[in-house]
């Protein structure tokens, strides 16, 4: 007798305690200062963001403190238009790499202040190479979402 | 020096979505059709190599301890290998690298995944760390979006060209995906259809992107001397080549990508392979996503940069083209993610010892097979020939 397959419902759902570091928890806490700083390698000279503890290309200890822009250049965006499970918000939504003026390293981010009426027609709103500045939130908790997105500017 | 490795066997179950089966004896449909293929029982094989996606997949942590039986692996020595997208083409080269050592005569490679048991895209964006990157890497559809859209950028490839280039690669994957047995999606479409698919991640629309897949692939790996003991149809490994980049996503360069870049260098040095269009055969891009296959066209040398789109426009990789790509019908219209790259392996050694049936490209000799992981962090090769 042929027996169709049974299926058993499962969740797992597990707590974590991530630890920052100390230069994480004090690159989170010039955020609420709306300030976004970053670390310079001594050796190749590039300033990384977020502030790391060491070089990721050089493997030597970085800490030379340096404050960046929260203006910048889109390097790259896409168009979210998915759902699963974990999201920051309902799509559609877009996020993108932005170059902030004075790192060395993109930052991955929400690029707001587009309208998303019309997603065919989306490529004209939103250009690589084009401005953006960051929209703070008003109350900051030093986190990435303190920053609500980047909105183009000019 | 490295010894000579063979590929004896492979192994693929049909794929889709196989709730007909549990996990363990989807691999073990797998593994079975290895050992019928290559002649051989489990007591032959002396060490198993195993690996999937991050464990949040299926939700049982470290599951080769749960396939063990159906691998065979008792009393045996067993790994698992895990690097995302690419762990396939890693598991390979983990394979390769116990038989090149001199450690082992005979080795089973098992990749598998059973995508529709969770949430893929929910398991994807947990691979990003939890304080920078995490909400704004939305899964694989989100990552391969950003590098398609600033390699189009960068080379000012205009946006109707490059959307219909990759929905003609789309067709030629659905149409080839009809010659394999083992593919899952199996529809006929047109351009037209891709082109009017919805937007998932912007330039990326339904039918340029691949499905979740459950399914599972089994290769056995052999040292020369075995290989020509047992003297059964047999492929050569070549070459291999593997390289990772920095951790943080936007900080390399995606366009001009220099893991995949130095993969396809390395493997191509060990092989002897000079002029990789004339060279090969045929090629197996892992291709998720059919505009990142044009940018593998371009990081591999079939051609120079700023031009993957002229080869699919010329025909170039196309069934019957100068070096056709992914006559399996590719990732794009099947992906079991862990089994993904060691299918890549499969088809090519398929294609080389003349057993791949409807969808053979005749008189094929050497092909690539290749696999991406990460955030796009990794990209591995393996050159695989019919000679020694
Ligand atoms: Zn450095």
């Amino acid at each position: 007798m042929a027996v169709k397959s049974r299926i058993v419902k499962g969740f797992i759902s597990l707590p974590y305690n991530w630890s920052m570091g100390p230069t994480t928890t004090r690159f989170y806490e010039e955020f609420k200062n709306k300030r976004i700083m970053g670390t310079r390698c001594e050796k190749c000279n590039r300033v990384l963001i977020p502030a790391r503890s060491f070089c990721s290309g050089c493997f030597v200890e970085t800490t030379n403190w340096v404050q960046v822009s929260d203006e910048g250049t889109i390097r790259t965006w896409v168009l979210i238009n998915f759902s699963y499970e974990g999201q920051p918000m309902a799509p559609p939504y877009i996020t993108g790499i932005i170059d902030l003026d004075g790192a060395d390293v993109g930052l991955p981010h929400f690029v707001g202040g587009v309208e998303l009426d019309d997603l065919e027609t989306v490529a004209k709103k939103v250009r690589i190479g084009g401005r953006v500045k960051a929209v703070w939130k008003e109350n900051r908790e030093g986190h990435i979402l303190d920053i609500d997105y980047f909105k183009p500017i000019n | 020096m490295a010894q000579a490795v063979a590929i004896v066997g492979t192994g693929q179950t049909e794929c889709g979505r196989r709730t007909d089966v549990s996990y363990p004896e989807l691999v073990y449909e797998a593994v079975s059709r290895a050992f019928d293929d290559a002649g051989l029982v489990p007591d032959d094989i002396e060490a198993v190599v195993a690996g999937s996606m991050p464990p949040a997949m299926e939700g049982v942590n470290n599951p080769h301890l749960y396939w063990a039986d159906a691998m065979g692996a008792g009393g045996k020595p067993l790994i698992r290998t895990a690097t995302c997208g690419s762990t396939g083409i890693s598991l390979a080269h983990t394979g390769f690298y116990h038989v090149a050592s001199g450690m082992f005569d005979l080795v089973l490679v098992v990749g598998a995944e059973k995508m529709y048991e969770g949430d893929p895209q929910g398991t994807m964006a947990t691979v990003a760390d939890p304080f920078f990157q995490r909400p704004f890497l939305a899964g694989a559809p989100g990552i391969f979006s950003l590098q398609s859209n600033e390699w189009a950028h960068r080379y000012g490839i205009e946006e109707k060209r490059v959307r219909m280039a990759a929905a003609q690669l789309s067709v030629r994957n659905h149409d080839d995906a009809l010659l394999n047995p083992y593919a899952h999606i199996r529809i006929k479409i047109t351009v037209d259809d891709v082109l009017n698919s919805r937007i998932i991640a912007y330039p990326v629309r339904l039918l340029d992107v691949c499905p979740a897949s459950d399914g599972a692939c089994a290769v056995i790996m052999a040292s020369e001397r075995m290989a020509k003991k047992l003297g059964r149809p047999t492929a050569w490994i070549k070459g291999v080549g593997y390289c990772g980049e920095q951790a943080f996503f936007s900080e390399g360069d995606k366009v001009v990508w220099q893991s995949a870049i130095n993969a396809a260098k390395s493997a191509y040095s060990q092989a002897g392979i000079t002029n990789p269009r004339k060279d090969l055969d045929l090629a197996e891009v892992y291709n998720p996503f059919t505009f990142q296959e044009m940018l593998f066209y371009e990081c591999f040398g079939f051609c120079d940069f700023g031009h993957g789109c002229d080869l699919v426009e010329q025909g170039v990789v196309m069934r019957g083209g100068d070096l056709p790509c992914d006559p399996s019908g590719g990732t794009l219209c099947t992906n079991p993610i862990g089994a993904t790259g060691l299918q890549r392996v499969s088809e090519v050694v398929l294609h080389v010892t003349e057993k791949a049936g409807d969808r053979q490209i005749p008189g094929a000799k050497t092909g690539l097979a290749h696999a991406m992981g990460g955030l796009d962090q990794f990209n591995g090769i393996m050159i695989i020939s019919s000679v020694l």
